[in-house]
């Protein structure tokens, strides 16, 4: 026996100091404001904004729908191509073709555009999106809105917007640290402005009829009334075909009006918008030009000459921040769909202090509890275990914080509670150590077999609780998903420093207690 | 220091009829109890609309609230209740807006600005699709988690051992279901993380005591399979009894300390904790019994599988021999 002394310090010894240090090392920037890995702090716990959105594709696709009639009409026109009843409606676009000749320029123009479906019937045209392309346009329309979100709300200059595209159709947003009802309120305005801009025609011969004509009836001539953006009273009959949309621009500033001093917005098109823009104003001189803006027309001035390069500008009755905001809104692009609120969770930078001080306060009566009773129930293996105890809580956040996981308010809960389950291990070991003393094993033994017959119960368990812990991470949501994450790395974390850093602290004392043979010091417990 | 006396063997199985009988009312009277009182889904899982408000100077006027919203057409009838202290108010209803510009949650606390100095704590809005997908997704852990554990148990001990630890977790799953109605906890995603979580910790508890059953199955003597549990539940009586009061402790500490948000979830664990200790030992157990299991033939197989094992080592050690 004497001469096969075991060796105080073992490879366990290396991983408890080595988890220790790991633990300690990487937890501390997570508790003082030091630069290095820190725990992210859920909205509940740190205050701010979570939406979860719905994006509308079928929107996404009649306007898809509309833009191909626009450029359709643009090169019928072009042609000289006569039609009739040329209108997009709901998805599809119908005209009937007035000179049957034209036949072949009219398949050789739509046969370059992608991605349709032609159904002729004497001379009545009918054009759909193939299916195929349908789906390719919802899904394009959801990766563009979650595109251009992220977009404006980084040129908005929130602190680390996440925007991310979840399952197959909806976009959650996260804003952290959104204090007032107005930041809020802009966000959401920001996220939820379409941006569509589109230049349209005033519809001359019926310009003066906006308050008589119904939406059907002025559907039926091709035509669209919208109202003007500072006064619902006065509307404007407009031809149904936009001119050309927001597609087309490449650049949106706020500047000032010359004339009132009032902030504008300056808008640049691309080359091709451009040339569209330069053709038409070219040959309609003297009509009517609406700059329309979500469905609100903001100014209709009269075309005096043709406008080449490719700007305009939007003027209406805005505040510096509203300008700002709407010019952040065009250059990041228009919503291609647009958005619905699914759920949202916004919690006040007050409650979620109030609940981690609560959490703070639970967690650390749990500890000091747990602490004591170990001391007292098994003597210095007790305060093996408190040891492993404290390491393991370095090492949770050291963990959390290395990955970057979300502290939610359940996982503040999931870390309570994986303390007070993880003196489990020990509780384990413990009472087989003590079985063994009982039978008359020498101590040495007494420890070593007692983990050696410990070990299946306790991987049992914890594997079997790792299971249901990843069942709830699969199928969980927002803090439940972070629940999960806290107990599995919990779990993993007491498995390390509870069976092999306790056995560890016995190795290095094992000689030390077989000497003193005195089992109410070391275990607790009276040899009998 | 300790609690239970190492040597005594307590007689667990004579009481085996009683305590599955008791198992039975519980379980039944739960059952009952969600049909008659059913559950009280929180807007995670129904859909709605939760808006928390703070009275900063003064107690929260529930009257005037209450009258304030039932002005509106839309927010007749909503729920207001005092939560945790009388200056902070819960406005519970059932309809949502879709629109993002404008919500719910904005009109009202601009229609309960005449009541006094407020500060929005919280708002929750959740569509009506979206509840019944996290209601959905929320069912789907459960009976995934149920089928993996089922796996588990079935290949690391037997499939009896998987069935009866299976059957005491629906055990104290639907008793912790029953106290949710009984206590009308509101049902919302926290709830549901509670009920995970008492399965996984009762699981631990069952696991425990049968690996000390498998265990003593290979070492006793006796062929008497209620004899081997009354030796395994009595071994493992200090430990169940040890941890289980931790957690108990902890489960309580976070009860009365933890706040009102967690309320509803550590009320679930509590239960959850007791139901998931006591079944363990008096449901788990004598059903391995219910289900005839033999003490001889699981030995008998355990003995062929170590045969095999050694067969195969035999075999390897030959072959590595013949390579050298």
């Amino acid at each position: 026996m004497r001469n096969q002394k075991t060796k105080s310090i073992t490879y366990r010894f290396y991983v408890l100091v080595f988890v220790t240090l790991f633990g300690i090392f990487l937890s501390v920037p997570s508790f003082f404001s030091i630069n290095g890995p820190k725990i992210n702090l859920g909205l509940d716990l740190q205050g701010g904004l979570h939406m979860l959105l719905g994006v509308e594709t079928n929107e996404a696709i009649k306007s898809k729908v509309k833009s191909i009639a626009s450029s359709i009409n643009y090169s019928f026109n072009k042609e000289n191509i006569l039609t009739d009843g040329f209108k997009s409606n709901d998805g599809v676009i119908h005209f009937e073709l007035l000179d049957k000749d034209d036949t072949a320029k009219v398949d050789k123009i739509i046969k370059e555009l992608k991605g349709l479906k032609v159904s002729v019937n004497n001379s009545f045209y009918e054009i759909t999106l193939t299916p195929e392309e349908e789906v390719q346009t919802a899904k394009f329309a959801i990766d563009q809105a979650v595109e251009t979100i992220r977009n404006r709300l980084d040129l908005f200059g929130l602190s680390e917007p996440t925007v991310a595209k979840q399952g197959e159709d909806k976009i959650l947003v996260e804003i952290p640290g959104v204090k007032t009802a107005e930041d809020e309120q802009r966000a959401k305005d920001l996220i939820a402005k379409a941006a569509h801009l589109q230049l349209m025609e005033v519809d001359r011969a019926k310009a003066d009829q906006g308050n008589m004509l119904s939406p059907e009836e002025a559907a039926s001539y091709g035509d669209i009334i919208l109202p003007d953006v500072k006064d619902k009273n006065i509307k404007y009959v407009l031809k149904e075909l936009p001119i050309l949309d927001g597609s087309m621009l490449i650049d949106a500033r706020v500047g000032f009006s010359d004339k009132t001093a009032q902030p504008v917005i300056n808008f640049t098109l691309n080359s091709e918008g451009a040339k569209i823009f330069g053709d038409f104003t070219g040959k309609k001189v003297g009509h009517q030009l609406a700059i329309v803006l979500d469905g609100k027309v903001y100014s209709a001035p009269r075309i005096n000459e043709r406008i080449g390069g490719g700007s305009g500008q939007i003027s209406g009755n805005f505040s510096v921040e509203e300008a700002h905001d709407l010019a952040i809104a065009l250059r990041s692009g228009a919503l291609l769909a647009p958005v619905k609120l699914l759920e949202k969770r916004s919690v006040g930078p007050s409650l979620g202090a109030d609940s981690i001080e609560q959490s703070l306060v639970a967690l650390l009566g749990v500890f000091l509890m747990i602490v004591v009773f170990m001391g007292v129930y098994y003597g210095i293996s007790g305060l093996f275990a408190n040891i492993a105890l404290i390491s393991n809580i370095f090492l949770l956040v050291a963990v959390m914080a290395l990955f970057g996981a979300t502290l939610t308010l359940p996982g503040m809960a999931g870390i309570v509670l994986t303390v007070g389950m993880a003196v489990d291990a020990n509780v384990i070991i413990n009472e087989r150590i003590r079985e063994l003393i009982r039978d008359g094993v020498n101590l040495r033994d007494a420890i070593n077999n007692g983990y050696h017959n410990a070990m299946s119960a306790i991987l049992d368990s914890n594997l079997t609780t790792l299971i249901t812990s990843a069942a709830l991470y699969a199928y969980g949501t927002g803090a439940i998903k972070g629940f999960a994450v806290t107990m599995s790395i919990g779990i993993i974390a007491s498995m390390i420093t509870a069976i092999i850093g306790t056995h560890a602290l016995f190795d290095l004392f094992a000689n030390r207690i077989e000497k003193s043979g005195n089992t109410r010091l070391w275990f607790g417990y009276r040899r009998v | 220091m300790q609690v239970f006396s190492s040597k005594k063997i307590y007689d667990f199985m004579r009481l085996r009829f009683a305590s599955i009988g008791l198992s039975f009312v519980l379980v039944i009277g739960s059952i009952i109890l969600l049909f008659t009182q059913g559950l009280n889904y929180g807007i995670d899982f129904s859909g709605g609309t939760l808006v928390q408000i703070k009275y900063t100077n003064k107690n929260a006027p529930l009257d005037d609230i209450r009258n304030i919203l039932n002005q509106n057409e839309a927010l007749k009838g909503a729920s207001v209740t005092e939560f945790g202290s009388s200056d902070e108010v819960v406005i519970r209803f059932s309809s949502s807006s879709d629109s993002l510009g404008k919500d719910v949650g904005d009109t009202i606390v601009k229609m309960l600005s005449s009541t006094g100095d407020i500060e929005l704590r919280r708002v929750d809005i959740v569509g009506p699709k979206v509840g019944g997908e996290l209601r959905q997704k929320g069912l789907m852990a459960i009976l995934v988690s149920f089928a993996l554990i089922l796996v588990y148990i079935a290949i690391r001990f037997e499939w009896r051992f998987a069935m009866a630890a299976i059957i005491s977790e629906i055990h104290d799953i639907v008793i912790v279901i029953g106290a949710i109605s009984l206590f009308q906890i509101d049902v919302n995603l926290d709830t549901l993380a509670a009920i995970l979580t008492v399965l996984g910790y009762s699981l631990n508890d069952t696991i425990i005591i049968f690996d000390r059953i498998r265990e003593s199955i290979k070492e006793s003597k006796s062929t008497n399979l209620g004899s081997i549990i009354n030796e395994s539940v009595s071994a493992t009586l200090s430990r169940t009894t040890l941890t289980s009061g931790t957690t108990l402790f902890t489960v309580l500490i976070l009860f009365f300390y933890g706040g009102d948000m967690i309320h509803g979830f550590s009320l679930a664990l509590i239960v959850g904790v007791i139901a998931g200790t006591l079944s363990s030992i008096f449901v788990a157990s004598p059903l391995l019994m219910w289900f005839n299991f033999s003490v001889s033939n699981y030995r008998t197989k355990e003995l062929d599988k170590i045969k095999k094992k050694e067969e195969k080592e035999r075999l390897r050690a030959m072959y590595e021999k013949g390579q050298l």
